[in-house]
């Protein structure tokens, strides 16, 4: 076998321009899988290490306030080991030279020594001092936002009095890993800081010595959640608790697991159909390259070859190019894997990334490139070697070609004889041109779905904040007020208008199914804080009865309009009703449950109370707004639309962007491979027809129309049918990117259409420009002759 | 033949072709000198490796020497550009090739119609076709006819340009003699009725009583020049 190896490395050196292209298939499909999967092994890691290492609590209750003996009484309760009580406030900030509404989340740390629970990673700076006044450690995002450092000082207004704080150190927490406002849509670095202070300083602060307001427990080995949830619910009732729960319902990790979800989704479903892409160009390819190699196959069979010798012989070859393309995918991937997992860290906030790469990632990359080319290769070997070598070694008899439909229905005056050799020969063989079409059609396809999210985010996001959402500020009060105070903020400065609202945090309950989310009041008549229906028109909440999010109803809680569903209200008296489900709305981001303030009121047994308001101002006054807003004790928070997209664009978008890119370039590797491979496969087959072309003295030029007219016809007719392919994979998504975070819109905005379009077209260009540089180069004497 | 003095279509003088196959060099031709006359048929015969197809290469524009010059009616081939050489062979160069080389998924008078389409003066293609005895096969595909069909196809697509030179390598190596008669008979005909110089390569002594002059080649040289006192008609040969 010495020789035939020789004949593989000559071989493979010989048609390295298409090694290449092919290699550079499998590089686009492995790579998108070596880097997703390794992506999310690795954020997982991080995080399960980093919750267990410090601690992460297991049940998470907010209350009114206890003293502090409630706690050793919870942590008596059977199935709990450790229990950890402290206090957290909601303040306003003031950073120095940032002119924003500022919310911040204090929480407190123990003076006696480090939390037991909830662990701080110090990244910067130093711990507390225990009974210190005013010193702080920062959440590192807000640090980094604001380019605070210790030594550093800011002030919190806390229950309306200014107090100003020295920051000491810089910190991540694993119940903070990911940091969202209450209200707010996205995380917003600048706007939103959680800090951590000395107990006994906050207490002070808070009105809250010898009392807690906030209790995390450890679960002792084999304690039940939901058995310990029920009794800590009943102990702290009486304390105003708001409902006890678990990881999966605590905000960090709920969003966190929402997040990584999705992850796991682009992780699975856009290697899925790279790579099962790039299989199938892959085995479309090799079969090609190999049914070209005919004669030389027959040339073996003559010497003696056997059959399973020569399948050896090229799957051999076919593995050295697949094994280029895997080993070319796995470094790449873990290339832009290391990029990709940095772009998140730096929104998840974790102390140090471990990075993985599951081995078996590899070996599934592995094993479908393998199958994919063997199986191509084998069953092109086998077409081959059927043939009796005395057979493949002849030239191959002319084949059949008839008219075309085309021209028997007429046209054939117009065409000249090159015009009609293209479409005959795509007609000929209507099963290799199908491939090839689909082919390019599928590399199309991928070039939409690399940068479809991008489209669907701007619109999900425009539809949210212009159409839905079209307040310019969103204000929560301390705590629920007389509808009175609307008419104060209605004449402030620069108020155009006071939308108020009541929001209440309840469990939404059907069967048994149940969702906890807050319930909103909304004016019926509201114009900045909208409702929309199925049509994206804005629709009345109705008087009595909730309207719910389309996939809340249909998805979560499985109700439809006329159903009743069952409201437990978390906050106050813990009123259970039963309300009817009036409607269903329209909305891509997040989920929501809204009332009539007038009913939800009236359901809480209130009176004319709200919790919030909706503002819009004029933008001139935004400061004086600002200012007088955040001197009101009363007026805990503001959440700004305008700062929270930007925020949006800023975080959020970075890493879908930059997962885009690269699956938009891995997604043009694969485009260009394919119809590089076309064309050259073309070329191989048809040289010798060309080449007695040129010796009938037909010109360059004239013989690679012959050629490449296929080749742009093939494309155009892909063009189209890419897009097809493509708006189906980006349903796929929509399909599978559903959650409650987001739903994506199968939104295609022009610009996709033109990117797969047009990466397309260049590739066909780049790759009919190397064709023709070729085609002058072919062996006119050898076309002549018999073929070797 | 007329009596007068015959017009000169090729001249060639001290054509040399040395391959460079890796380190090794070989001779094709060794110092050919050479004139062709309008209207002649020639043959070239010589064992394989004695230079008749490198030869011919060269006078068809396909293949350039390494030294020595070629004239084409006065025009030095030997410096002519890619482009010119393009040119020469479509306005007066027809080839007929041992495999015929037609183009499989045309029609025989589409294959015909390909060459004309570019050439400057030709015949209709059914007049080509007419010539060799094809005018009942117009629209059969190469897959349709027989090997001896298919060649004569490739020599309606020859001259139906109305070249002034006819350059055949080996047109019936793969026929069974019967059909390469009938195909020389084809080629005999164009000779007599165009006037057309014809030069057809063959190992086949048998051939070469039909030709007005006989060409030995050995080793890259011309070893002997033979003019045939009477031509024999294609239909009296055998082998």
């Amino acid at each position: 076998m010495g020789a035939l190896h020789l004949k593989l490395i000559r071989d493979l050196w010989q048609m390295r321009g298409q090694v290449l292209a092919i290699a550079a298939v499998i590089v686009g499909g492995v790579a998108t899988l070596v880097m997703s999967l390794s992506t999310y092994d690795s954020l997982l890691e991080t995080r399960d290490r980093f919750y267990q290492q410090y601690r992460f609590a297991h049940v998470f209750v907010h209350l009114k306030r206890a003293p502090e003996p409630v706690a050793e009484r919870i942590a008596g309760l059977p199935g709990v080991a450790t229990v950890q009580v402290g206090v957290l406030a909601v303040v306003k900030l003031e950073v120095a030279g940032f002119q924003d509404p500022v919310t911040g989340l204090l929480s407190s740390l123990p003076d006696t020594g480090p939390p037991v629970l909830n662990g701080l990673h110090l990244k910067q700076g130093r711990w507390l001092q225990p009974y210190s006044g005013d010193e702080v450690l920062v959440a590192d995002t807000f640090a980094d936002a604001h380019g605070l450092r210790p030594g550093d000082r800011l002030a919190a207004i806390i229950n309306g009095k200014r107090k100003p704080l020295t920051i000491v150190g810089v910190a991540l927490s694993p119940e903070y890993v990911y940091q969202i406002a209450p209200g707010a849509m996205f995380p917003d670095f600048e706007r939103y800081g959680v800090l951590w202070m000395g107990r006994d300083a906050l207490a002070a602060a808070y009105d809250m010595a010898g009392a807690f307001n906030s209790l995390t427990l450890e679960l002792a080995r084999g304690g039940r959640e939901k058995e310990v949830i029920v009794q800590v619910d009943r102990l702290l009732a009486a304390y105003g608790g708001v409902g006890a729960h678990g990881r999966a319902d605590q905000l960090s990790n709920r969003f966190l697991a929402e997040e990584f979800k999705q992850l796991k989704t682009t992780a699975t479903v856009f290697p899925a159909i790279f790579l099962g892409v790039a299989a199938f160009l892959l085995n479309v390819v090799i079969s090609r390259l190999i049914a070209t190699q005919r004669e030389q196959i027959a040339i073996l069979k003559a010497f003696g070859y056997g059959n399973l010798a020569i399948g050896g012989h090229y799957v051999g070859m076919v593995l050295v190019i697949t094994l280029i393309g895997v080993a070319g995918g796995v470094a790449l991937g873990l290339w832009f894997g290391h990029g990709l997992a940095n772009v998140y860290m730096d929104f998840y906030r974790f102390p140090s990334l471990e990075y993985v790469l599951d081995p078996r990632v590899v070996l599934v990359a592995l094993a479908v490139s393998c199958l994919a080319s063997v199986s191509g290769t084998l069953f092109a070997v086998g077409r081959a070697t059927r043939l009796p070598a005395a057979e493949g070694m002849r030239p191959e008899t002319p084949m059949a070609y008839r008219a075309t439909v085309l021209e028997r229905m007429g046209l054939q005056r117009w065409l000249r004889q090159p015009s009609r050799m293209i479409l005959r020969h795509i007609e000929r063989r209507p099963v290799k041109s199908l491939l090839t079409v689909l082919g390019i059609a599928c590399a199309g396809g991928l070039m939409m779905v690399g940068n479809y999210q991008r489209g669907a985010i701007d619109f999900m996001v425009d539809l949210q904040f212009r159409h839905a959402a079209r307040e310019d500020l969103m204000v929560a009060f301390v705590e629920p007020t007389g509808s009175r105070a609307l008419h104060e903020l209605a004449s402030l400065p620069g108020v155009r208008r006071v939308e108020g609202f009541r929001d209440v945090l309840v469990i939404l309950r059907h069967g048994h199914r149940e969702y906890r989310h807050a319930l909103f009041g909304i004016q019926p008549d509201s114009v900045l804080h909208r409702v929309l229906d199925r049509r994206m028109e804005p629709v009345q909440v109705p008087p009595d009865g909730v309207i719910l999010t389309d996939h809340l109803a249909e998805k979560i809680l499985r109700v439809r309009p006329g159903d009743r569903l069952t409201v437990e209200v978390l906050e106050g008296h813990r009123p259970v009703r039963e309300v009817p489900v009036l409607g269903i709305t329209r909305q891509y981001l997040g989920v929501s449950a809204y009332m009539s303030r007038d009913a939800l009121n009236a359901l809480l047994r209130e009176g004319d109370v709200v919790s919030g308001a909706y503002l819009s101002h004029d933008q001139d006054s935004q400061q004086a707004l600002y200012d007088q807003l955040h001197a009101r004790p009363r007026i805990l928070g503001m959440v700004a639309n305008a700062s929270a997209v930007r925020s949006f664009y800023a975080t959020m978008g970075e890493f879908v962007l930059f997962f885009n890119m690269v699956a938009t370039l891995l997604a043009g590797s694969i485009a260009f491979g394919v119809v590089y491979n076309s064309a050259r496969i073309a070329l191989s087959e048809r040289s010798r027809e060309l080449a007695s072309l040129r010796v009938l003295g037909f010109s360059h030029g004239e013989i690679a129309y012959i050629l490449l007219g296929e080749l742009a016809v093939l494309t155009l007719a892909a063009i189209p049918l890419g897009f097809l392919v493509g708006t189906g994979l980006c349903g796929l998504l929509v399909l599978v990117f559903e959650s409650d975070l987001y739903r994506l819109p199968l939104v295609i905005e022009p610009y996709n259409y033109a990117l797969g379009a047009t990466v397309v077209a260049l590739s066909a260009l780049v790759s009919g420009l190397l064709v023709w540089y070729r085609l002058g180069h072919l062996d006119l004497v050898g076309a002549l002759k018999m073929r070797e | 033949m007329s009596a007068t003095t015959p017009e000169t279509v090729f001249c060639a003088k001290a054509l040399t072709k040395v391959y460079a196959m890796g380190a090794v060099e070989v001779h094709a031709l060794r110092g050919i000198d050479l004139e062709l006359y309008a209207g002649e048929m020639v043959v070239l015969l010589g064992p394989s490796g004695s230079g008749k197809s490198t030869l011919l290469n060269i006078l068809g524009g396909l293949d350039t020497a390494t030294s020595g010059e070629v004239f084409y009616a006065g025009q030095n081939l030997t410096t002519a550009t890619e482009r010119e050489l393009t040119r020469f062979r479509r306005e007066h160069v027809g080839f007929v090739f041992q495999f015929y080389n037609l183009i499989p998924s045309l029609t025989a008078r589409e294959n015909v119609a390909a060459v004309t389409e570019i050439a400057t003066a030709p015949m209709a293609p059914e007049e080509a076709l007419a010539r060799v005895g094809l005018e009942r096969r117009l629209d059969h595909f190469p897959a349709q006819m027989s090997g001896g069909e298919q060649q004569r196809v490739a020599i309606a697509r020859a001259i139906a340009k109305n070249p002034s030179v006819l350059l055949c390598d080996e047109p019936t190596g793969a026929l069974d003699s019967q059909t390469g008669v009938v195909v020389l008979e084809a080629l005999e005909k164009v000779n007599r009725e165009l006037g057309t110089l014809t030069v057809l390569i063959t190992h086949n002594a048998g051939i070469a009583a039909m030709a007005d002059r006989v060409i030995r080649l050995s080793d890259g040289r011309i070893v002997d020049i033979r003019a045939n006192d009477t031509r024999l008609a294609a239909h009296d040969l055998s082998w």
